[in-house]
């Protein structure tokens, strides 16, 4: 009995890894931009799907196509917001907003359109390859996974508080106008952290696939996710989205073996909601 | 008429406000001035319901408001007006006020009829019907007044309605604040400007660091040492002394 | 004379031959009644929901269990629609806006809501779980089943007539005036002796009465629930899209916006019936609006005859 709530325990922290990168991106974005990326979830989607697809037609493990997909979801993030949402928008919270869940419904749709609706999973031995570990088995592609995310979260810390561009975007966030000032042009900045937050997306989607399933609606599940990490950890707060997602990841699994399968789910939903309601400021926010 | 004693409140390590104490009589006009970061915003916004006080006891026209929410206060006859103007800036210069108006009609109609009444008393007759966004910087300020008189108020907390003016915009705002004082209404305002302070206050309370340092009738406080200290840095009532 | 037009156009489905034209037209009428319910709120209020599906899908629920298992007249499921919406809105609205939730929070905690009450749904046996629940077919006026879609239609278009009327007073009336003051400048409304709090929930309840009749019409019409048609996120989003491409804060808005969804719907099926591609279509249209023309397609009728006012997304 006990090993089953181990198991169930682990298995939420592993998958929490990987849930902690999707939410930094989330909260990257939200930090320097002061926006709420409704779309995330969709671009989740599209880089399972990227991965996927080079997985099936050509072959490439998602693991060697990491990289590759991480970069080219930055440069569709980059794009996206320099000349979508940036333009979209004119800066107004309300036409972010609704900007960002029209791609949302735009990307999804595409992705119906492209694919049909069936859910799809990698074929291979991967997915199934299991670790004995005492008297626990644990699935490899989430220990990969858990092992992958945390070290590219450490990675993107590093970036952000060591680098100068790092420095650059964070004084962007700060102060956008002084920023100007020294030289910086806000608007190119705000692309590239909306690329990198949507890159974090690209590796978190090949580290996904092997364990899980990719559909043109995935996307509305992982949004969720996303944000109740974000807001549970702190809107813009990096060790927030990291220890936010591993409780999200813990809450899932454990509410999923406690609940059952259909009543799981309400865990994360109920949880977005009393922190709203309660503590806006989430675990790691400054108070308002 | 107001009675506030003993009003504080800490931002983080900052005293904003400290055991602050004023008296309002009715049908007088007091003025609170004060150096930049003296606190006096965070009073009226206590005062008005805004912000929760930490301690201390408001009471208008004998009744406890102290943390009665701003609207709660507004019925009961006290309206302020912002010092960074608030206009509803998607609806007409008459909508706006119709929204003070409101708060003493159901009816749309005479809300509307008493609204144009007090955009034209006010001087906002020729923009009734234009966008709130059109306004000057000097209609905007005219309209934050407005708005407020439509809720027919017993009292009126002015924030710097006269900062950003030009000095003959200035005089039309003096004008106008006398007038409302004859029409039967109370003024606590906050202000920068001395000549303006000077032409309408019966009663200057100073606030420096959070705490009131002097009061009394403009010219008293205009030679108080205390006052001039807090305004140009210590030891300049003496040096302005030595040099007279 | 406008009035006689929009009548006019209103009642040619009922000399149609065709029940599938007279199908599209009440499909149409269905999304701008959805539409005008969620710009209670969303438009007029400034309140921008995600998850307006809870109303509609509590609204379905109240209806099919009413009349399922306590044998109600399904007539009579309109009316408790309405209060169960009531007050499912009235409940989220106090307690977001208590909690001072607004923007982008405001619309992500209606989307948990939507989910919160679609995994209930789902889990529940009183509500059949992920099974649904199917209404017995039992055709007649009585029963408010129709054998003729352009009964259906009629009732649709009272509807609808019934949640333009609520947007027109709200354009007239104290009520109105206040959610606009809200909607422009919360601090500003407050100082003028606005309550916030409650000018948003009541708005929200509003709002949310009038779509969950919707629901029971819907569950009338197709006889058949389950959580996704109640609860689910595309409910919500054509309730927005339908709004916000019309014209958030305007009356007309949301017929517009239907007719343009269903139009481009119908137009887009014709050339690509790929599934996803009308949908996909609706929200470039979203985005090419939010880009240039905020107010929506009603903002421009106002522009060219030169009235001001209206509302302004906030």
């Amino acid at each position: 009995m006990l090993e089953i709530y181990t198991a169930a325990l682990i298995n939420g922290l592993l998958i929490g890894g990987v849930y902690a990168l999707v939410a930094l991106g989330l909260t990257l974005i939200y930090g320097v931009l002061h926006i709420v990326n409704f779309a995330h979830g969709s671009l989740l989607m599209v880089a399972m799907f990227a991965a996927w697809v080079l997985a099936e037609k050509a072959g490439v493990s998602p693991y060697a196509a990491l990289p590759v997909v991480a970069c080219g979801m930055f440069a569709v993030g980059w794009a996206l917001y320099r000349y979508v949402i940036g333009r979209v928008s004119r800066g107004e919270d309300r036409a972010i907003l609704l900007a960002t869940l029209g791609v949302s419904v735009v990307l999804d749709n595409l992705f119906l359109a492209i694919f049909g609706g069936d859910t799809r999973q990698i074929e291979g031995d991967l997915t199934f390859a299991m670790w004995e570990v005492g008297p626990l088995l644990l699935a490899v592609p989430k220990v990969i996974a858990f092992g992958v995310s945390l070290v590219l979260a450490g990675g993107l810390w590093a970036f952000m508080a060591r680098t100068d561009m790092g420095r650059a975007i964070r004084a962007v966030a700060k102060e956008p106008e002084g920023a100007r000032l020294m030289g910086i042009r806000p608007e190119r900045v705000f692309a590239l952290a909306y690329g990198i937050g949507i890159g974090c997306l690209g590796a978190a989607g090949c580290l996904l696939l092997p364990s899980f399933f990719v559909s043109p609606h995935v996307g509305s599940v992982f949004v969720l996710v996303a944000f109740t990490i974000v807001v549970l950890g702190g809107m813009g707060s990096f060790p927030g989205a990291v220890v936010g997602g591993l409780l999200i990841g813990v809450t899932e699994s454990l509410g999923g073996l406690v609940l059952g399968e259909s009543l799981g789910p309400i865990g994360i939903s109920l949880v977005f909601i009393a922190v709203l309601l309660l503590r806006p400021t989430g675990l790691f926010g400054a108070a308002r | 008429m107001l009675e506030v004693r003993g009003l504080s409140k800490r931002f983080g390590g900052l005293q904003a406000v400290d055991d602050v104490a004023l008296d309002v009589p009715q049908g007088r006009i007091v003025a609170l001035i004060g150096p930049n970061g003296a606190g006096k915003t965070t009073s009226f916004a206590m005062i008005a319901g805004f912000v929760r006080p930490d301690a201390g006891r408001i009471v208008f026209e004998g009744r406890e408001v102290t943390g009665a929410r701003a609207d709660q206060i507004a019925a009961l006859g006290m309206v302020r007006t912002f010092q960074i103007t608030q206009p509803f800036a998607g609806l007409s210069v008459a909508e706006n006020i119709r929204v003070g108006a409101f708060l003493r009609t159901a009816d749309a109609a005479e809300a509307m009829a008493q609204a144009r009444a007090v955009g034209a008393a006010l001087g906002l007759g020729a923009m009734l019907d234009r966008p709130a966004a059109a306004l000057t910087v000097a209609g905007r300020k005219r309209l934050e007044v407005a708005r407020a008189l439509a809720t027919r108020p017993r009292m009126l907390l002015l924030d710097e309605v006269m900062a950003g003016l030009n000095p003959s915009e200035i005089h039309e705002i003096v004008a106008m604040i006398r007038g409302i004082r004859e029409g039967g209404v109370t003024v606590l305002l906050i202000e920068h400007i001395m000549q303006a302070v000077a032409a309408l206050a019966d009663d200057v309370y100073v606030l420096a660091q959070g705490a009131v340092i002097a009061q009394g009738t403009p010219r008293a406080i205009a030679d108080d040492p205390a006052v001039i200290e807090a305004y140009l840095g210590r030891g300049a009532a003496a040096r302005l002394a030595a040099h007279a | 004379m406008k009035w006689v037009l929009v009548g006019g156009v209103a009642a040619v489905p009922f000399v149609l031959p065709s029940q599938s034209m007279v199908n599209i037209a009440m499909l149409t009428a269905f999304s701008a009644f959805l539409g005008q319910c969620w710009n209670i709120a969303g438009g007029f209020g400034g309140l921008t929901s995600f998850g307006h599906a809870v109303f509609f899908g509590s609204g379905a629920y109240t209806g099919a269990i009413l009349q399922t298992r306590y044998g109600v007249n399904p007539w009579v499921g309109l009316p408790a629609a309405f209060l169960v919406g009531g007050l499912v809105g009235a409940g989220i609205g106090a307690a977001s806006f208590r909690a001072g939730l607004r923007g982008s929070y405001f619309a992500l905690v209606t989307l948990a809501f939507a989910e919160v009450f679609r995994v209930l749904s789902n889990s529940l046996e009183f509500t059949q779980g992920g099974l649904g629940i199917a209404i017995p077919l039992k055709v007649s006026a009585w029963n408010f089943q129709f054998a003729d879609r352009r009964a259906t239609y009629a009732v649709v278009l009272v509807l609808l007539a019934v949640a333009s009327g609520v947007a027109v007073w709200l354009t007239k009336g104290r009520m109105g005036a206040r959610l606009a003051a809200v909607r422009e400048n919360e601090d500003a409304a407050a100082a003028l002796g606005v309550d916030i709090v409650r000018t948003k929930t009541w708005a929200l309840a509003l709002s949310g009465g009038l779509a969950a009749m919707g629901g029971v019409v819907y569950g009338q019409t197709y006889l058949y629930i389950d959580p996704s048609i109640g609860f689910g996120t595309e409910r919500s989003v054509e309730m927005l899209l339908v709004a916000m491409i019309g014209g958030a804060g305007t009356v007309w808005g949301p017929v517009l916006g239907a007719v343009v969804l269903h139009v481009v719907a119908d137009v887009s099926r014709a050339f690509i019936a790929t599934p996803g591609f009308a949908p996909m279509v609706y929200g470039v249209v979203l985005l090419v609006i939010i880009a240039v023309l905020p107010q929506g397609l009603a903002g421009v009728w106002a522009q060219v005859r030169g009235t001001p006012g209206g509302a302004r997304d906030a």
